[in-house]
């Protein structure tokens, strides 16, 4: 009987062993196979790398199509202010009085019945279609943005005048996060007398209208691009002191602050090294804001007339020249309050989206 | 309460003599003279200096200016208008500014409001997306930029409005400037309100509020919008300084015989006493301004009050 017994056992086992073999070679395990059973809602625990702060606010940041886009168009308008104007054989200040008030004429596009030099001329009896290029015979003269009344280079002059607003915008970024900051943190951290009198001298000079304040600095001084980025410094850091000064009361009773006092950290370390990376991110998305706001008085100042001197330009400069004739030939104020306006735009977008990355609460809003 | 208000209203004047003084030494140091005549001879410029009381010490002429100033006596033009006194200039220019600024906000702040309250309670919708859209554009276009679109398109193309002011027509051509300068303040309203809503409209109270069964309309005017309401106010303050005084440009686009386009003369025609005078006017207005709001804010809010009180101490 063993023997028999064995012999079928073995018979069997070797069987089952080759039918396994069988239907795990021609089996494919699919994902949908085995399921929890029961609860169909219950999902599976998926494990994340932990990341640093920078990191998933730079994740949160690039979700932000708007942002995105800002962040795009502003590199795309720093490489044309530093290369466009140098891509024409005009110069912004290069005068040539035969070629006055030409429209924009781009060689390409000129065979598509754009941008060809053509231009409308209202008149009583009419609207009439007149080509300058052809007319006062410059059928080789190329002009892509136009010429001005004084016969210049509007291509050259719009990407001239957007480098000193791009310069405006680094002395506001620098204003913010040396002056204000340091006031705003200074003031806070120490409190009582120091507090209340830094306190006092920021709500003076935020009562004195900032118009005022650079009006008045641009007649005692010589107009110029100094005496503007000094105007800025006086006035940009109030905002942002407010903000810094905020964060720092709010901070500063902190048991993390404490701990560091108590391992004997002096007030330097404990302003820069503690509690600023704490705050760094309001402080960073306040300055976004506040570039806007420099460009635009930049661009008012100019506009007004007490911004850089001539031949020097900048883009409000630009729009108040061409303003004086838009009714003529409004095609010379397009370029520059298309720049302005991106420019601005563009900033504001971005400062949305890095609040919006920085600080993931506020998003609900 | 009236220890917060007396604190408020010291500060404000003590804001007001600084400001003067301020004004006061930059005049100093302004270059050029307002006697700049050559007919006029050594002895003359001294008596034109005693007359005006230049030649006294600067301290005793500080006093004169501040005692001056307080009294309503803003100086007298030396250049824009021989021996005018600044008043009177001031007297048909300010109403202008401040009616157009005024129609500006009031255009601004109704508009704003009701984009942001739709926008909150309709959250995540086209109407939300189109709020958005309209708080960008309006905080990123500068206001001249609206002011020559318009004047080009309802003014030029259209002929709907006049282009430039007309002094006989006060209210028609003030249309177009009221409306470009009301586009930033529609802009800021408009986001502040928003989120505010959105704070208050996801809080506690107002859930409770809408458990006890009131009905929707109670909760909106009565609860949420009345809550909102209160950070907005502090925004709106500087923006009704900043449309009266911001509004420089615009009155240049448009032609506009107000303050904005006498600062410009007087700055140009070196007008000193003029550009100071105006100086010290726009700042009372923003001081003035400024402390009405810090005062209705305690009013409104106590809690402001209390920790203001403290944090003075």
């Amino acid at each position: 009987m063993n023997k028999k017994q064995k012999a079928a056992a073995a018979a069997a086992a070797a069987l089952a062993a080759q039918r396994e073999a069988e239907s795990t070679e021609n089996f494919e395990w699919r994902d949908d196979d085995f399921e929890l059973c029961g609860i169909s809602s219950i999902k599976a625990d998926t494990n994340f790398q932990s990341q640093s702060f920078w990191r998933d606010a730079f994740g949160r940041f690039r979700k932000n199509r708007g942002a995105v886009f800002a962040i795009f168009c502003i590199i795309f308008i720093i490489i044309m202010a530093i290369i466009g104007p140098m891509v024409t054989d005009y110069t912004y200040f290069g005068q040539i009085l035969a070629q006055q008030n030409l429209s924009p004429r781009v060689p390409v596009l000129e065979n598509l019945g754009i941008l060809n030099g053509d231009q409308a001329l209202r008149t009583t009896t009419g609207t009439i279609i007149q080509n300058g290029y052809f007319d006062k015979g410059f059928e080789d003269v190329y002009y892509w943005f136009g010429s001005d009344t004084l016969g210049r280079d509007i291509w050259t002059r719009t990407w001239t005048g957007t480098r000193i607003s791009l310069y405006i915008a680094l002395v506001a970024v620098i204003c913010d996060m040396v002056i204000g900051m340091s006031y705003g943190l200074i003031s806070g951290y120490f409190g009582g007398k120091v507090d209340t009198l830094m306190q006092r001298i920021a709500e003076i000079a935020n009562s004195i209208p900032t118009l005022v304040i650079v009006t008045l600095l641009l007649i005692v001084l010589k107009p110029g691009l100094q005496t503007i980025t000094l105007a800025l410094i006086l006035t940009g850091w109030i905002g942002m002191s407010r903000i810094a000064r905020a964060q720092m009361l709010k901070l500063k009773e902190q048991e993390f602050v404490l701990a560091s006092r108590t391992l004997g950290a002096g007030s330097n370390r404990i302003i820069f090294r503690e509690i600023l990376p704490n705050i760094i991110s309001q402080l960073i998305t306040n300055t976004m804001f506040s570039i806007p706001n420099a460009i635009f008085t930049e661009a008012f100042l100019s506009f007004v007339g007490l911004g850089v001197p001539t031949p020097m330009c900048s883009l409000g400069s630009l729009i108040s020249d061409a303003y004086k004739v838009f009714t003529i030939y409004p095609y010379q104020i397009i370029p520059p309050v298309i720049v302005l306006v991106l420019l601005m735009m563009c900033f504001n977008m971005l400062g949305d989206g890095l609040r919006d990355a920085l600080d993931p609460k506020m998003k609900q809003m | 309460m009236k220890k917060y208000v007396l604190k408020r209203i010291l500060i404000s004047l003590v804001t007001l003599l600084v400001i003067l003084l301020v004004l006061f030494l930059l005049l100093q140091f302004m270059p050029g003279s307002p006697f700049n005549d050559e007919k006029l001879t050594e002895a003359q410029i001294a008596l034109l200096n005693a007359k005006y009381g230049l030649d006294k010490p600067v301290i005793i002429q500080f006093f004169n200016y501040v005692t001056s100033m307080l009294q309503g006596d803003l100086g007298v033009s030396y250049n824009i208008s021989k021996n005018t006194p600044i008043v009177q200039l001031l007297q048909t220019r300010l109403p202008t500014s401040v009616r157009i600024g005024g129609q500006a906000v009031v255009l601004g702040a109704i508009i704003g409001l009701v984009l942001g309250v739709v926008a909150a309670l309709k959250h995540n919708s086209v109407i939300d997306t189109l709020c958005t859209v309209v708080s960008v554009l309006g905080a990123s276009v500068p206001s001249y930029v609206f002011a020559l679109f318009l004047a080009y398109t309802c003014g030029f193309q259209l002929g709907w409005f006049p282009q430039l002011f007309q002094v006989n027509h006060p209210y028609i051509s003030s249309v177009l400037p009221s409306v470009a300068l009301s586009m930033f303040t529609i802009a800021s309203i408009a986001r502040f309100t928003r989120s505010e809503m959105l704070e208050v409209l996801d809080s506690d109270y107002l859930l409770l509020a809408a458990s006890k069964g009131l009905s929707e309309r109670a909760l909106i005017m009565r609860h949420t919008l009345r809550n909102a309401l209160i950070p907005i106010i502090t925004v709106l303050a500087p923006l009704i300084v900043s449309l009266m005084t911001g509004s420089l440009v615009v009155e240049k686009i448009f032609a506009i015989p107000g303050i904005g386009s006498l600062m410009v003369q007087a700055i140009q025609s070196n007008d000193h006493s003029v550009t100071i005078a105006l100086a010290f006017v726009y700042s009372a207005m923003y001081v003035f301004i400024m402390l009405i709001v810090d005062i209705l804010y305690g009013i409104i809010d106590p809690r402001i009050r209390l920790a203001k009180e403290d944090s003075h101490e």
